[in-house]
This record gives C-alpha cells, structure tokens and sequence, in this order.
C-alpha cells in the first residue's frame, strides 16, 4: 500500500520533472515532438499507401528502417560495457555512468521496436507474433529469438534501474542482493541480444554477404565501440547541461572500451576484405559492389568510403593515449565512430546483402523521403524517451527529488 | 482410405455450410473439444495435419449439433472460441471473455453505426463489419480444423459478394495422398515467348500495377554457359533472339525450404503435396523469407494490389490465387487451385512449346518421372542444400 503511495507519488513528481525546465530544454523537446510527428505524418502515408511509399522492392526488400533497427540493436547492448563494471567489479567509476547508459539502452530498444514495426507490412495483425496469442515459431525463426530477447533486455533494462531510483527516491540505499543478479543476467543478456541479431542474418544461405562466421562476432565488437562512443557523446552534453557530475576519469574509462573495441573491430574489418579480395569468387560480388560498385552501379560508394576513412582516423586518434585523455579530441572521435559504424553496420550491411541478387540481378536502393522522415521520426521517439528518462534519473540521483512524507 | 474419406468429407461440409448461411461468429467457434492437442501437433509437420483430421471424419458428424449449440452459446456470450489464438492457448481466462465481450461490444457499435447511416444497406454493411472482424481475428489456415477452414473460405466468398456483388469459388481443397508434385524445365525447347508468364499472372490474379511476376525468363547467350549474372531476364525484343537461349525460374517448392524456417509466424509452410504456400491473412510482412529465398521466388505486395474485375480469375484456392491484400507475400503456388483439381499448371498449359513438364513425383508412369530416369537433369545452387522440386534438362 505504502509503496503504490510512493510509486504515485514518484509519476507525478517525474511528470513535474519533465515537463519544467529551461527555455532550452522546452526548444529541444519542442523540436523533438515536432519531427516526431513529422515522422507520424510520413508513417501515416506509408500505412495508406503501403510499403510502396519507401525505396524498397522486391530486388532490395530491406532497407534503411532494417539497418536501422541493427545498429541500434548494438547501441542498446553496449549499455553492458558500462554495467558489468559497475555492479559485478564493483568500480566505483562507473556508477554514475550507468543509470545513463541503462536509459540509453531502454531508447535504443525503443527505438529498435519501433523500427521493426514501421517495417511491417501488416501492422494490424502483428499479434500473430505474440506468443501464445498467435503462433510463434520458435524455435526454427531466428526472428521469435530476436523478439524474446530483445523483449527479455528492455524488461532488464527497465526494472534495474527503476528499482535502483525508486529507493533512492525514498532516501533508501538499494539492495545490491536484489539489483547484482539481474545485473549479472543482463550482462549474457546484451551479448545474445546482439548475437542474435547477427544470427539473423548470418543463417542465411541465400546471401552470402551476411553468410559468414565472422559476422557475429564483428557485430559484438562493433557494438562495443559505437554504444559506449555514444554513451561518451551523451555524458559530455549532460555535464555542460546539468549539475550532474561525471568525472573525467568515468569518461576517460569508457573511452578505454571504446579504444579497445574499435581496434578489434578494425582488425576483424581487415580480415573481411582480405577474404573478400585476395581471392575473389563468385561471393565476393555484394563487396564489391559495396567498395567499388558493379556494372556502374556505385551507390553505395560515397557511404563506404566516408565510413571507412572515419573508422580509420577514428581508431588510430584513439590508440594513442595522449590524443584519447584529451577530452575534445575523445569527442571527436566519438563522433566520427559513431556516424562511421552507423554507415558500416546500417547501410553498409544490409544493403549489399540483396545486391546482385539471386540471379545476379543488380537492382540498386535509395531511400525515399517518407521512409527518411519515419526514420528521423523514430530517431527523435528515441531521444525524447532518452531525455525524459534520463531527467528523472539525474534528479532522483542528485539527490533533487525525494519522496515527502506528508 | 482415411485420405479419401477426408476429402470427400471436406466436400460435403463445404456444401453444409453454404446451406447453412453466413452466420460466421458460430461456426467459428466449433468447441470440439478433441482437436486441441492434433492442432498444436500439426505445427510441426505437415503430416500430422491429414492424420488428424482422417481420424475425424466419423466424430464429426456428432460435433455438428454441438457445434450448433456452441453456436448458439457464442451468440450469448458463452462457450469456448476455437479460433485465433485459442488455437495454441485453448485455457480458460477471464482475459478471454473480457476479450470477447470487447469483440460483442464492437460489433454492435459497429453495426450500430452503419445501420444509422444508412437506411437500406443496413443488414448488408453490418454481415460486412462482422466479417472483417472475424477474419481480421481468425487463426492460422495451418492450424485451422476443417470446420474453421471451411468457415474463414465460406466468409470470404461472402464476403466478395456482398463488396462486389459477384460470385466466386474458392476451394480448401487438401494435399492428397501419394501425391508430391514436381515440375521440369526443358533448356533446349523454351524460346522465350513469355506466354508462361502472362498466363500465371491471368491465372494467379497478381497485382497489374507493379507488373508482379512469379517467373522470370532470363535470357543467355549461347557459349558462354549459365551465365545468370550476365542474363537478361527483362527483355522486349523479338525471341528467339540469336545466339541466345532461355531459362525460366520460379518457386522452386524446395523439400527443405529455408523460407519456412525462417517464418516467425508459420505464415508460410510445406504442404503435404510438396507445395510451400503462405496463408496471406497471417502473414505479417516482415520479408525475412524473402531474404532466406535463394531462387527469388517469393514477391511482396508492395502496395494494394488491383486486378481489373473482368479480368479477376474467379475460380480460386485459398491457399492460391485468391485476392491478396497490400503488405503480404505471395509466391507460385504450382497454381494449387488447378493442381489439386487434377490439371497442369497455367504456365504448363501455356507453354507453346512443351519445355514445361509437371507432374506426381510418386506415380511411376508419369511424364515428370520420365524425365527424371532419362533425361540428365540437374538443379540450381544444389550445394545449398535446399531440394528443389524443379529441375532442369536439356534434349
């Protein structure tokens, strides 16, 4: 009884939380909510007219909502990178990071679901996908382990820190016998969850891009490097913005991991194109279509090639520890990853997989503006969840907003 | 002989229900007790599926006048649904009769609100209302008994003649027994004429707009082998055209079809007949089977299709070439409404000069076995591991 008084009390106070602020903040939700339903508008006209509204076809019938939803898979598993530290090594360095790096997580997933519906043909019967409502295929379709585990992480990644902030908010300290376990769990839990989405692809004899043993673990190592690069880029602005205090040596930390991922990820690159090109067969065209085009086919060019010198410049600034402990130059390679994986892992994966074809047919992708609108849309769904989570979050943490006794 | 006793029985209780009229909520809801269990046993094979409903026949002509009751029971509020997702969860809870009541409310408010707006279509927009929302709220046609299957088939007949005041035949004809269809291309005869081509799309009814097409012909030059990446498989220019040779491909109704696997839903599924077929009211339109296909066989409805009323093919299957809906995959189904009923393919029939071969993989003394023992076929990308049903021979 006593704890639904306290959890009433904690939404209203949250609501009160999010919706005062400065004249800043009310710019950037305004702006968040406007190209939201931007975004709303260009879905309604995608669900009117059907998926013809976006660039796909039969040639290339994945497209930008698909890379999308697979980078994002991997931003919301690297929220783990920040709690295994945390909860299980017991580093106190991180403990402010993490409830960010949950709250990033929980958007990213968000963000993910989101993504995976606007791609639906059949949005009105997607209850056939739930389990024991419809019928799921489990455990033949890669697709039913994608839902349960992206499902199973979002739950995680909610209860954690609502626990953790909920006794806080009472002036309580929380339990670490209650929140280790889970923690614990969710650390297996975001390597499936990004193992699992590589499997999705990675099953596929069809399409020999995405057929290959590789592809799973470069997903994880590039998850590593893009999610905490992000998590940076957000501690940063949280720290100009509010009295939230994240020390530079938490920043520096997660700009070890990062360090350390993107190295492995530009090795793991590295052995692809050799596979790729040293000896090509008849499998290599999607690569080649992707770093050099095909038949004057070269669409994708101008994206590989801004990804691949970003990544580059990226991971060889942050080798080197001088240039990585300034924090402006961390910054900037943050920066510069993240957009470089999100090409790489978005665009730069799922497309070639459909390009040449089965039957060698090129048929090339370009995204259509209502399809571009969905997506910004998604993206602003994302950062409002983020921001409204994340507010609430700092407030409790700082120590702003507790729960009166009346 | 139970497959004989279950075909005929299908019959003849499609004739029952259309005497029966429309009323869809009832017949739905058949609260046979017995098929819980053969129906989650059909989700893993196919097989099940005619070994369950074969034991059935005899009990089903005692369900019918409880099934009349449930009818009645359901009407009121009462009785178990066997339909949706009561296929998989058939359990008691108060979710479901919350649910139910919802599903009552709705469709008084929604006849309540055509009735209002119009005075003379009144009984008309209503039946319309309450079939869309029993379809759009139906199980998976796989798991589907009988009585359901003939139930959703007979609610979609209504459901075209009430919209277009037309009349149209749609069978849920089953996979017979021995059977297992396979088809054979024959490389030295096809010119390239097309005619396969069009007369899938007249008799599949697919989408005129976006030009859908099941089969593709490509286009090779001589002596330079299969050379599929540099084939042209959309030309318009006179065939046969010099120093080239032609090749079709389609579905190939592969025996371990990836796209299966792969289904989250079980939308799309291998029949007993060896035909791989997609109910297109549970399909999501997710496309992760055309990503799984290897052979391009599987097209999206990009957008609702439209087929001009004249030229709609009325004789239909379910599972075949009934209408589809925008944001569901279809496929070459082997023309399964033509098949079952004991004829050729449309593509077979068209073909001008005999390169298109099908047939019972199991009777010995078909031509499709012919060619089989005689002639050196082969199949495309084997080494996947895949077994397609469609091979490939040359004179």
């Amino acid at each position: 009884m006593r704890r639904l008084k306290v959890f009433r009390s904690l939404v209203k106070d949250s609501l009160d939380t999010t919706t005062q602020g400065s004249k800043k903040y009310h710019i950037w939700m305004a702006f968040l909510t406007f190209v939201m339903l931007v975004g709303m508008y260009c879905y309604s006209v995608q669900l009117e007219y059907g998926l013809s509204a976006t660039g796909m076809t039969d040639r290339v019938s994945w497209g930008l909502y698909i890379s999308n939803f697979t980078f994002l898979v991997g931003v919301a598993a690297a929220a783990v990178m920040l709690v295994m530290p945390t909860y299980v090594l017991k580093d106190i360095d991180f403990k402010q990071a993490v409830l960010i790096g949950e709250g990033l997580a929980v958007a990213a997933l968000i963000m993910c679901l989101a993504f995976v519906v606007a791609d639906m043909g059949g949005p009105s019967v997607l209850w056939h996908m739930i389990p024991g409502l419809g019928v799921f295929n489990f455990p033949n379709s890669m697709l039913t382990w994608d839902v349960l585990v992206l499902n199973g992480y979002l739950f995680l990644n909610i209860s954690i820190p609502f626990y953790i902030l909920f006794r806080r908010y009472q002036g309580k300290v929380p339990n670490p016998k209650i929140y280790v376990p889970g923690a614990i769990l969710s650390v297996f839990w975001a390597v499936a969850i990004h193992l699992v989405t590589a499997f999705l692809y990675q099953g596929l004899q069809a399409r020999p891009f995405w057929n290959n043993a590789l592809l799973g673990p470069r997903f994880l190592a590039s998850a590593f490097a893009a999610g905490p690069a992000l998590i940076i880029l957000v501690l940063a602005i949280i720290r100009t913005f509010t009295e939230f205090k994240i020390e530079d040596k938490t920043i520096k930390k997660i700009g070890m991991i990062v360090t350390v991922a993107a190295q492995i990820n530009l090795i793991m690159l590295v052995s692809e194109l050799f596979k790729e090109f040293y000896a090509p067969t008849h499998h290599s065209e999607s690569a080649y279509y992707l770093f050099f085009g095909l038949h004057g086919k070269t669409a994708l060019l101008p994206w590989i090639w801004t990804a691949i010198p970003l990544n580059v410049l990226a991971t060889v600034l942050l080798t080197f520890g001088k240039l990585r402990n300034n924090l402006k130059v961390l910054y900037f390679c943050c920066f510069i990853l993240f957009v470089a994986i999100w090409i790489e892992k978005g665009f730069g994966l799922i497309v070639p997989g459909f390009i040449p074809g089965p039957y060698g047919k090129i048929a090339e992708y370009t995204p259509t503006g209502i399809e571009i609108g969905v997506t910004l849309g998604i993206w602003a769904l994302g950062a409002f969840v983020f921001t409204i989570l994340a507010k609430t979050a700092i407030k409790i943490e700082t120590g702003k907003l507790r729960f009166k006794t009346k | 002989m139970s497959g004989i006793g279950k075909y005929f029985k299908l019959n003849l209780n499609s004739a029952t229900k259309q005497t029966s009229g429309s009323c869809g909520c009832g017949s739905s809801s058949g609260g046979c007790g017995t098929p819980k269990e053969d129906t989650s046993e059909t989700s893993y094979g196919c097989a099940n599926t005619s070994g369950g409903c074969g034991s059935q026949p005899q009990s089903q002509t005692h369900i019918s006048d409880e099934d009349f009751d449930a009818a009645v029971d359901a009407a009121i509020g009462e009785g178990p649904k066997k339909d949706g997702f009561d296929q998989v969860f058939d359990v008691q809870m108060d979710r479901r009769s919350a649910f139910k009541k919802l599903t009552a409310s709705l469709l008084i408010g929604a006849g309540a609100v055509s009735t209002s707006c119009s005075v003379t279509t009144g009984e008309d927009s209503k039946e319309k209302a309450q079939i869309d929302w029993e379809e759009q709220f139906k199980g998976n046609y796989k798991l589907m008994t009988d009585e359901e299957r003939n139930a959703t088939v007979e609610r979609l007949v209504r459901s075209y003649q009430l919209r277009k005041k037309k009349n149209i035949n749609m069978s849920s004809k089953d996979a017979e027994k021995d059977v297992l269809f396979g088809y054979a291309f024959n490389i030295s005869k096809c010119q390239g004429y097309m005619d396969c081509v069009s007369a899938c799309v007249e008799e599949n009814n697919q989408d005129r707009n976006s030009q859908m097409e099941y089969i593709r012909i490509h286009e090779m030059k001589d002596g330079k082998g299969f050379k599929f990446e540099e084939a042209d498989d959309n030309y318009y220019h006179e065939v046969p055209a010099e120093g080239h040779f032609y090749m079709g491909t389609q579905c190939f109704h592969c025996d371990n079809p990836p796209c299966v696997d792969v289904c989250p839903v079980q939308a799309t599924w291998r029949e007993d007949d060896g035909l791989v077929v997609i109910d297109y009211d549970w399909c999501v339109g997710c496309r992760y089977c055309m990503a799984a296909c290897p052979y391009d066989g599987r097209r999206f409805n990009w957008s609702t299709p439209e087929v001009p009323e004249e030229e709609i093919n009325k004789n239909q299957h379910y599972l075949g070439n009934r209408m589809r809906k925008k944001g569901v995959m279809e496929k070459c189904t082997f023309c399964v409404q033509r098949s079952r009923a004991g004829k050729n393919p449309a593509c077979v029939e068209a073909c001008p000069t005999g390169a298109r071969i099908f047939g019972n993989l199991l009777d010995p003394n078909s031509t499709i076995r012919w060619v089989l023992e005689n002639k050196k076929v082969f199949r495309l990308k084997e080494d996947l591991g895949t077994e397609p049903k469609f091979w490939y021979f040359m004179d």
